[in-house]
């Protein structure tokens, strides 16, 4: 009787620590996969998980691929529309340790939770071409001066402008400070088609977009929400003239629904002519200049760097980077397939398909892409003074915090300072370490 | 059943037997109840009491705290006792737990008490007889095939800020900023979403009620009100009550409506199911465990006091119902027979 349990014993230790070893080995090799270009290793077909290609272009993109690759196939899955639900499942499936994806299609602000938890595959810096892409850029595929991810579009806020308006009414070129703006639109109002028009808008609406504001504002203003030391900073009278520009124009500038307004919703009232002034990303510019009827601006609008305080302001940087699995199989052709992609013949490709935002800063000098996309200069303009959102692990969590006391503020629920120190001291327990 | 239906066939003789092994069959039956139950009580086991202590296990452990020296997370999750529940009720987040608290009661009770009085009475109009009744009765449950989401996307289209609300109402309402707006916002959808739910369980209690109970009240002089007060409600009531349960239940762990119409991370409308998924989507997931076991805990209260409180008859009249039929049938199938 006694023997049984015992063998049962041996038996299952045994089991246990065969299991063990497999799995630290699983780890070496997933985890740790970033010491160097030996570890990524393993040739065969892999996976691009992406959010929806509402083009349709990526396959067209990918079928260029397969046909050099016959062995190395790579098929999309493609995730849902919604940020937050993309996330979510590439992390449930890095949760689980899975190898079902391999190429990780990353919002920039991802990089640090993902890398912080040993999700991705570090990257060799010296095999992947950098040197070609917007500096900005490749900033946002680092998580502790190690590179993660590499970037594959990018994506910045530009001022869109009623040219036709500000000529009319006299004035030479869009404006570079906020009190040029408000002055601008003091002269544009006292023409009778201007008259109803609203004088300036950005997104203040409590969603990701609040956050997006906030880093333009106070960056703008010289501030920011986590300084280079990695703590809140928001108790800086730089902080505080940012939010109060967001205050100030909301309250007296801005549309009244405002805070109801989403990208969408910002773009909807551009178009239908309400707006002499706007902040807004660069795939507005092809909609709201289409000839369709679809656009009451179409040909009346150029865009401009943000404005700031004292001059030109600062735009904060969005946009996607290509990242490998820490799990995935097969990493060496996901290495290559990444050069691939964000290499500047498909990023010409794709800009030509999908007006998405290249990094490649070549393309965007290219004269046939610039007759094509005039916005291309003033874009890689705000892309090289453009700031990223706060870099942290939590970033879930800080963004929610920002977007609370800065919609509190913006709406007149809380005075500027007291929304300000509230979010320092709610940033700090979660920017610790 | 077979058994019942042939016993009267096989005449007083083969009847009389049985009544000899009552004892050992009562137990024969119940063994046989137990083990033909069994599978059942063991799926439930399954796929209700595993998640249910999986959960609350889950909410006893707290990771990914801290990061080392080289910027990845710590591994490994760590017992914290109840320290992911008294977190719950400390400081900032002690706030927002008594919000969604709040923003959750306050949807449970305002659109129960709506969807009620307007499901009752869409019942008695579908009861009614008339032309294109069928029309009717389609029309009224469309809003409940919807899927929730895209009656959240439809709704978010109505009240945004020249939506056809603020056009049919002549007001500048900022229905989907957060405030109390969005609140209203909320509660009018759900309650045109889910109204036709009730207006279906009452209808199928109305058919119940036999007509001739009306007819000998008309006789007796009964008006219309008197009729439904006398009358309908009493012989609604535990159709009634099942169908509000219903809908407490599902109200309580509100989710998908407001986080499509208004947005998460709205202090208006946020519930403590959208409080749960938030600390889940930000890997808190022994965090999450706990919020979901609270609502849990809440939801299970609500239900008992409800059942102890208001329907207690509930189980009763349905023993009732379940057991009259059981009489009538023999003496129907023996008639149908001769």
């Amino acid at each position: 009787m006694r023997r049984t349990p015992m063998i049962g014993g041996t038996v299952v230790c045994a089991a246990l620590a065969l299991s063990l070893s497999a799995c630290g080995g699983d780890d070496d090799g997933g985890s740790k996969g970033g010491a160097g270009a030996a570890s990524l290793q393993g040739r065969g077909p892999i996976t691009f998980v992406t959010g929806k290609d509402r083009s349709g272009y990526l396959q067209k993109q990918l079928d260029g691929w397969n046909t050099e690759h016959p062995k190395e196939q790579v098929r999309i899955i493609e995730l849902p529309d919604e940020p937050n639900d993309q996330r979510q499942q590439m992390i449930q499936n890095a949760t689980t340790k899975s190898d079902a994806y391999s190429v990780l299609n990353l919002d920039v602000v991802w990089t640090a939770e993902f890398a912080a938890n040993r999700w991705l595959a570090q990257l060799p810096k010296g095999e992947i071409d950098l040197s070609r892409m917007l500096p900005a850029t490749i900033a946002t595929g680092q998580y502790r001066d190690k590179l993660y991810a590499v970037p594959s579009t990018s994506d910045a806020g530009m001022l869109y402008f009623r040219k036709d308006l500000l000529e009319k009414a006299g004035i030479s070129g869009p404006p570079k400070t906020y009190t040029e703006m408000w002055d601008d639109c003091a002269k544009v109002r006292k023409l009778p088609e201007a008259k109803d028009a609203d004088c300036f808008f950005t997104e203040v609406n409590k969603t990701e977009s609040m956050t997006i504001s906030a880093v333009e504002a106070i960056e703008s203003a010289g501030g920011s929400i986590i300084g280079p030391d990695g703590k809140p900073a928001l108790n800086t009278p730089q902080a505080k003239q940012g939010v109060e520009f967001l205050i100030g124009a909301k309250k007296d500038h801005m549309p009244k629904e405002a805070v109801t307004l989403d990208t969408e919703g910002g773009r909807r009232y551009f178009q239908s002519g309400k707006l002499i002034f706007q902040r807004q990303w660069p795939y507005q510019y092809g909609l709201a200049d289409s000839g369709d009827g679809s656009s009451k601006v179409a040909g009346k609008f150029a865009v401009a760097p943000l404005p700031g305080p004292n001059g030109p302001g600062v735009a904060n940087l969005g946009g996607h980077n290509l990242a490998i699995s820490a799990f995935a199989k097969n990493k060496a052709t996901s290495l290559d397939f990444i050069r691939y992609l964000t290499g500047e013949q498909a990023q010409r490709a794709n800009l030509l398909a999908t007006s998405q935002a290249p990094t490649v800063a070549a393309l965007y000098d290219d004269p046939e892409m610039v007759k094509k996309f005039p916005y291309l200069p003033v874009l890689k303009q705000a892309i090289a003074n453009a700031k990223p959102r706060p870099v942290a692990v939590k970033y879930g969590d800080v963004t929610a915090a920002v977007q609370g006391e800065m919609y509190d503020a913006v709406t007149g629920k809380k005075p500027a300072d007291q929304a300000l120190s509230d979010l320092q001291s709610k940033l700090q327990p979660l920017t610790a370490q | 059943m077979t058994t019942t239906e042939s016993a009267p066939a096989a005449g007083t003789a083969a009847a009389g037997a049985p009544r000899g092994r009552g004892k050992s069959d009562v137990q024969g039956t119940r063994r046989l109840a137990a083990l033909l139950l069994s599978p059942t009580l063991l799926v439930l086991a399954l796929v209700i009491g595993y998640p249910v202590l999986a959960g609350f296990r889950e909410s006893l452990y707290a990771r990914g705290e801290g990061l080392d020296a080289d910027g990845f997370v710590v591994e490994g999750d760590r017992f914290v006792g109840l320290g992911n529940y008294t977190a719950i009720f400390q400081g900032d987040r002690a706030d927002a737990f008594w919000n969604a608290f709040s923003n959750t009661t306050f949807f449970t009770l305002t659109t129960v008490v709506l969807e009620t009085v307007i499901g009752v009475a869409m019942a008695l109009i579908m009861q009614q007889a008339f032309r294109g009744r069928a029309l009717v009765r389609a029309s009224i449950l469309v809003p409940w095939a919807i899927p929730t989401a895209i009656s959240g996307l439809l709704w978010r289209w109505i009240f945004q800020a020249d939506g056809a609300a603020n056009a049919v109402l002549r007001q500048e309402i900022l229905w989907t900023a957060d405030g109390f707006p969005a609140k209203a916002a909320v509660v009018i959808a759900e309650v045109w979403k889910t109204s036709p739910f009730i207006g279906l369980l009452v209808l199928a209690g109305l058919q119940m009620i036999p007509r001739d109970v009306y007819e000998a009240a008309r006789v007796d002089g009964a008006g219309p009100v008197q009729q439904f007060f006398r009358i309908t409600l009493p012989l609604v009531k535990p159709a009634l009550l099942v169908a509000v349960l219903f809908r407490m239940l599902d109200v309580l762990r509100m989710f998908d409506l407001p986080a499509v119409l208004i947005g998460v991370n709205q202090k208006s409308v946020e519930t403590l199911t959208m409080i749960a998924w938030f600390e889940a989507s930000n890997l808190r997931y022994g965090s999450a465990a706990a919020y979901a076991t609270i609502l849990f805990l809440y939801i299970a209260l609500i239900a008992y006091l409800f059942v102890k409180l208001l329907g207690a008859d509930i189980i009763g009249e349905a023993r009732q119902r379940t057991r009259r039929p059981r009489a009538v049938r023999p003496a129907r199938a023996g008639r149908r027979a001769s």
